[in-house]
Order: C-alpha cells, then structure tokens, then sequence
C-alpha cells in the first residue's frame, strides 16, 4: 500500500529534518554560544508556587519519558507483561497518573508565569512556544492512555518497529498508517519538539550534570603551564 | 606538604566608620548591569543586625556551609543524591524578598509631569518590573541599628546570649554597635564549589582566589545556598550565578581590589599567605573549638627553609615567595594572632579575617544619672558593651577564648600608646596590660604602626604584578606558539 502524502512526510521526511536539525543546532549553540546553553531559572523572582509547578512537571514527565525508553529499548518485555489485562491496565493508569502530574505542574508554570509580573520580564515568545507544545504534547499523552488503553502495547509492538525502521534508514510507515490521529499527532509533536528543542531553554535537558556524583568536592584549575600531578585538591 | 598561596585579607572593624564606600566602588565596577541590580559583592552591615540577606546567619534555614555527619565532612544543603533530584527546585535557595527588590526613581516625571497644583514626585520604580513599587526594604535596612527592635533583635548571633545581655544591646544608655563589611571569603573549602554540579565554581591554583566560569555555568543555583556567607548571588537576567572576584583583573596588574582602595577608614589589608593544602579536610573536620588553631596551623611560616623549598617545589614563584614575607595578613592571622575567621564554624575555612571590634566604656543609668561602670579610662574586655558572647558567636565559633586574646592584646596597645603619648596612664599599668595580654612593647609598636599609620604599601602586597605571570593566570602564553600568526585568534588553517 502506498501511504499517503501527508503520512510520507510527517513520517518518513519530518523525523530526520527534526533530528538532523537538533544534533546539529545542539553542538554549534554548544561550541558557539556556551553561555546561552542552559534554562533560566524563576525560583529566585517567585519562591511560592515555583515548587508545585516544577517538581510534579519534571518528575510526571521524566517518569513517563522513561516509560517511552523501555517501551523503545524492551519491547518484549513489555508485551509480555501487558499480556494481562489487569497489568496492562495497572501499566496505562501509572502512565496517566505521571502524566497527570506533569499537567498539573505545567499548568501551575504557566498560571504563575501569566499572573507574575516579575517573571513576564524574563519570559520570551520562545518560551510560550515550548510551553504550549509541552502542554499539547503531554494532554494528547494522557489522554491516549486514558482513551486508547492499548497505547503502551501499541508502542512496543508497533512504533519501536517504526522508529528502528527509522534509524536504520528505511523507513517502514506500514507501522504507523494505521495509528489513530491522536497517536499519530503525539509521534508528530515528539519529533517537532526535539527539532524545536536546541533553539529553546530545553538544552539543559543535555548538560544534566551527571559527572558530579563521581567529583571530587573541591575543585582547582591552574591556568598557567603546570604543576603537581595527582595533588590532594 | 602541599604548599599554596592565597591572596588573604584582613578588615579590622576597630577602623571601620561604615561609611559604605567599599560598597559603592564595587556596584560601580561590578554589579550594575541588568540582573545584579540587588547584588552587593562587598556589603556593609551593622551589628547586631540581621543583614543581607536577611538573617544569613541562620544556617537552619539557610543550609550554608559544612556539618560533620557520622564522621563525615558534608554540604549542610544537600547530599550527591540529592543534588540531582533538587535541581529543578532548591528547597532553600533565597529569594528576591530575602534580599530586597532593587529600586530607581521615575526622575524624567520632575521633568515632564504636567503643571500642577502639586510639586511632581519621582515615585520608586522596581529594576525588577520596570512598575512603580512601595519600597519595602534595602540591602543596609538596619544601618546604624535603625529599627533595631524589628530588625537586630532577629540578629541570629544572639543564641547564647541571657537576656541580661540582649537587653544590654538595647538600652540607650549600654547599647553598641559595629560595622561587619563582608565580601567573599575566598575559602579553602568553599562550599560554593563542593556544591556547583557543573564544575563552574573553581578556585585559582596560583592564587586561591574562587571564582565563577560563567559559560560552565547551567544556572542550578546549588552554589547560593552553599555558601554559608551568601556571597554567590543568582543573576534573574542571564540565569547565572555570579560573585565577588576579589578585582582579580586589577590585583594581576599590581592594584588592590575596588573596595580595598577605596577604603576611607583604611581598614583593609590584603596580603600573601602560604597554606599546607594536604591538611584541609583534617581541619574542616575538627570539632567547632579547634578550628581556629588548626586553621592557623594550616598557614606556613613563609620564612621556614622547609616551606620554602616545598614552595619552590609547587612551583611557587620566589616573588610570591617574596610577598609572602611582607603580608601584613601573616603578621595580623599568624604572628600577633589578632585578626579571626568569621564563623568558622560553617567550616568552609574562610581566608578574610576580622580584628574584632574594641567597644565603648559600658554605662549603667540610676536615678536618672548615667555613669560609666569602670574606673579606668578605656573598657574592660569581659565588661564591654559589645559582650563578648555574642563576638564570640561572630569570631570564635561560640568559643571567647580567641576573642578575649585578640581584644586583650588590642587594649593592651591602647593602653601602651596612651602611656607614651599622653602620658595620664603609668607605665607600670601599661606593661602590666601588655604582659596580660602576651605582647611585648616592640609587637605593641608593630601593631600600632601596621594599625595607625599603615601606608599603601603597608596594607597591600599584592603578589606579582609583572606583566608575563599576570597573563598566565588567564591563558598559557604558550598556547598559539608555533600555531598563529599575528592577530589571528583561531589558528589559520584552510580547512580542506
Ligand atoms: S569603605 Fe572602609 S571604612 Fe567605609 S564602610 Fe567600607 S570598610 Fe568600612
């Protein structure tokens, strides 16, 4: 069957525009302009509702990012224990409830950004950009897992095909024709946002600061041409 | 023995008239852009006081600076793990508010306001907002104990004190005060840079000064928190942290820091100290009464052959070396013991030191009649009108032992000039001072000299200034050799 037009693009043309475009913008902004290259705290400007707006958005969506992975990198596995009803339900209602999360925090970012006068000052037309595809992007998520409770086998038998098809450069979109809109809009969106995202605050997301759980607590930098090897510091 | 130099410090509050000079040449030169409107790197506060930000002392809630845990020295603010899960939000990161929302005035209105019946206001404009805003504080709200019942009666130092005592700091008649000037310490553990996940916050090998590299930095505001002192501040425009950077730009050329230079009471000195850097975790680690002297101890007699050779094996400089010798910070920390680290007890081993503040005679009021409560013609240190519990608290992390010596030793000199120069004092009273207070006439010369008539020169021996160590301390002058030509910055390669 030849797909149509529409899917062809949004399918098989879009995902590598928006990923070559991401992998290249995140090194040049890296290498270019390391100084833009991390998001702009509000914490310091509105100390009171920034707690219920962060914590929950970024917990809700890191657990749900990581159920996207596992569905991605284990896919058996995960058919496997959705292969009973009540599992598969346990699974779907998680995801929801995460997602739900990072609904409710969005929404308290956003509120607060709206009604703060202090924080319209640091607020740019990108940032409205980015918090309105995360909003889209994360309602169509919950309600997928809400409405189409199949969604997370879905995922593991379908899209991690399609998406490995896409890695390996021939796209099948068979996997993904037949999707429902709503499913077919999140997998759109998911590639706009990466494709969006070296131009926004979203680069933080790349220097999460890993290397500080195996540092050492002091450090020094020696600027001229030196010295002791292996000091205590 | 790992031997390093530190550019050190010393302010001696005797001197300070709280002027706010310091402060001014530092916002000119360093905070005055977009964002650090509300950062005072060198701020001046008058205790008792709450200060800014608002009760920084107050580590409870603050979390700044080191705890020893299970025998573990560790950030009061957070654990590793931690450290990634509060990213997003610092659970005691200040706000705005802790400081003050900086303010300018609406001028152009006493311009252009239409004629009126009323004389045109320039009302407050917030620098945050651009609105017009109530000013509800500033960054010296308290100065010179202004509203001190709302505002140093919170003065956190006063956990130990009895009320007999509080309410000695709040009676006219036995009341004190004294300027605490503070800028960044330039710690040996600085917690600002145990805390930066992204390893922006660093201190300079040569010189030991901490600073903050500003393209490292992501913004995650662990270091404000950290620093028990609150001397890194957040930047809301840029989203990055910033600090004092002790003018290293003008102590590479041979001048002293903005606010040392500036300095109208002349209290400040700046100087070269060796430090063994192989002892610093033992010492941060030491129960809160030892700190003091091992922190001392960490500091190297700069004469001592084995230093020097250890030095030179560190490839410290013999002119650095040089000014080690001459640095009136060794003579006021190490020699004549004097000048002490504020809160040492937040462990971060900080390298300014404050000669603490001699304070007036204490009077007592009875029958309407105020007299003064000693016979002689300057205080007594127990009997002062600053207690010397709450100094204690500021200087000797709770522990007067090193408060009282300093203090004594500064009467002591007192005492020994007023006898030479005025003479309405006996000698034998004067030696006996001195005796009690461990000094000998010659040292109380030397600390009169470096105290009173203090010169430039005197006060600042800013490590070399020669021009080819000044640029080694921001780029390896090596780093182009054999690569570009003149006036080429990138190496000119053609690419393929
Ligand atoms: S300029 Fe000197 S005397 Fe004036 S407030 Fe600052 S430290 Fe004190």
């Amino acid at each position: 069957m030849n797909p149509a037009y529409p899917d062809t693009f949004l399918f098989a043309i879009f995902p590598y525009v928006a990923l070559a475009v991401c992998a290249i913008e995140s090194l040049r902004r890296y290498y270019a302009q390391p100084f833009t290259y991390s998001s702009l705290s509000s914490q310091f400007l509105e100390n009171q509702y920034h707690f219920w707006g962060i914590v929950p958005f970024h917990f809700g969506l890191m657990a749900v990012l990581a159920g996207h992975l596992a569905a991605f990198f284990v896919p058996r596995t995960l058919l496997l224990w959705n292969s009973v009803p009540a599992r598969l339900y346990l699974l779907e209602a998680t995801g929801f409830i995460f997602a739900l999360l990072a609904l409710i925090g969005l929404t308290n970012l956003i509120v607060r950004r709206i009604t703060e006068p202090a924080l319209r000052v640091v607020t740019t037309p990108m940032d409205w950009v980015v918090l309105a595809l995360l909003a889209g992007q994360i309602s169509l998520g919950a309600y997928i897992a809400l409405f189409r409770p199949w969604g997370s086998s879905w995922f593991a038998a379908s899209l991690t095909p399609y998406l490995w098809s896409l890695l390996k450069l021939s796209p099948d979109l068979s996997y993904v024709a037949t999707m429902p809109l709503t499913v077919k809009l999140h997998i759109t969106g998911a590639f706009a946002l990466a494709g969006l995202l070296p131009f926004t605050r979203l680069v933080h997301l790349l220097v999460m600061p890993l290397p500080y759980l195996w540092r050492r607590p002091q450090v020094v930098r020696w600027t001229g041409p030196r010295r002791i090897q292996g000091a205590s510091l | 023995m790992d031997v390093r130099s530190q550019i050190s410090m010393v302010f001696h509050l005797d001197k300070c008239i709280g002027c706010h000079t310091c402060s001014i040449a530092c916002k000119n030169i360093w905070t005055d852009r977009g964002g650090t409107e509300y950062m005072w790197w060198n701020n001046v506060e008058t205790k008792p006081g709450t200060g800014y930000p608002t009760r920084w002392e107050d580590q409870e809630s603050y979390r700044g600076g080191w705890e020893v845990k299970d025998g573990e020295l560790r950030l009061k603010s957070m654990s590793k793990a931690r450290s990634l899960t509060d990213l997003f939000h610092h659970p005691s990161q200040p706000a705005l508010d802790e400081y003050y929302e900086p303010w300018t005035y609406d001028y152009q209105n006493l311009f252009n306001a239409p004629e009126g019946d009323d004389q045109p206001t320039a009302r407050p404009v917030s620098m945050v907002t651009g609105r017009h805003t109530e000013i509800k504080a500033g960054p010296n709200w308290d100065d010179d104990l202004g509203g001190s019942p709302v505002y140093a009666a919170n003065d956190p130092n006063f956990s130990n004190l009895n009320d007999e005592q509080r309410a000695q700091l709040f009676a006219v008649e036995r009341l004190a005060m004294f300027y605490f000037p503070r800028i960044c310490n330039h710690c040996l553990n600085p917690g600002c840079v145990a805390a930066c996940p992204s390893g922006a916050l660093h201190k300079r090998g040569e010189d030991g000064i901490v600073l903050l590299d500003q393209t490292r930095c992501r913004g995650w505001r662990a270091c404000v928190p950290a620093c028990p002192y609150k001397k890194t501040f957040y930047n809301w425009k840029t989203g990055k942290s910033e600090k004092c950077i002790l003018c290293f730009p003008r102590v590479e050329t041979g001048q002293a820091p903005a606010c040392f230079h500036s300095c109208v009471g002349r209290i400040r000195y700046l100087g070269v100290l060796l430090y063994d850097a192989d002892k610093l975790e033992l010492t941060a680690s030491l129960p809160d009464e030892e700190l003091i002297e091992a922190h001392r101890d960490m500091i190297l007699d700069p004469n001592d052959p084995a230093v020097i050779a250890a030095a030179r094996r560190n490839g410290i400089h013999d002119s650095v070396m040089e000014s080690a010798r001459k640095s009136p910070v060794y003579q006021f920390v190490k020699v004549w013991k004097i000048a002490l680290p504020p809160h040492i007890e937040y462990r971060t081993l900080p390298m300014l030191f404050y000669v603490p503040p001699l304070s007036p005679v204490l009077s007592s009021k009875s029958e309407g009649v105020i007299k003064n409560e000693t016979e002689t013609l300057f205080h007594e240190v127990d009997n002062a009108r600053a207690p010397l519990a709450y100094l204690a608290r500021l200087f000797g992390a709770g522990h007067a032992a090193k408060v009282r010596y300093a203090l004594k030793k500064e009467l002591a000199v007192r005492l020994h000039r007023r006898a030479l120069e005025v003479g309405d004092l006996d000698r034998a009273a004067a030696d006996r001072a001195l005796l009690e207070a461990d000094c000998t006439a010659q040292e109380a010369e030397a600390i009169y000299k470096l105290t009173a008539l203090c010169t430039f020169d005197d006060r600042f021996v800013i490590p070399p200034s020669h021009r080819e160590m000044a640029i080694e301390m921001l780029e390896d002058p090596q780093e182009r050799k054999q690569a570009a030509g003149f006036g080429f910055l990138a190496g000119p390669r053609r690419g393929a």
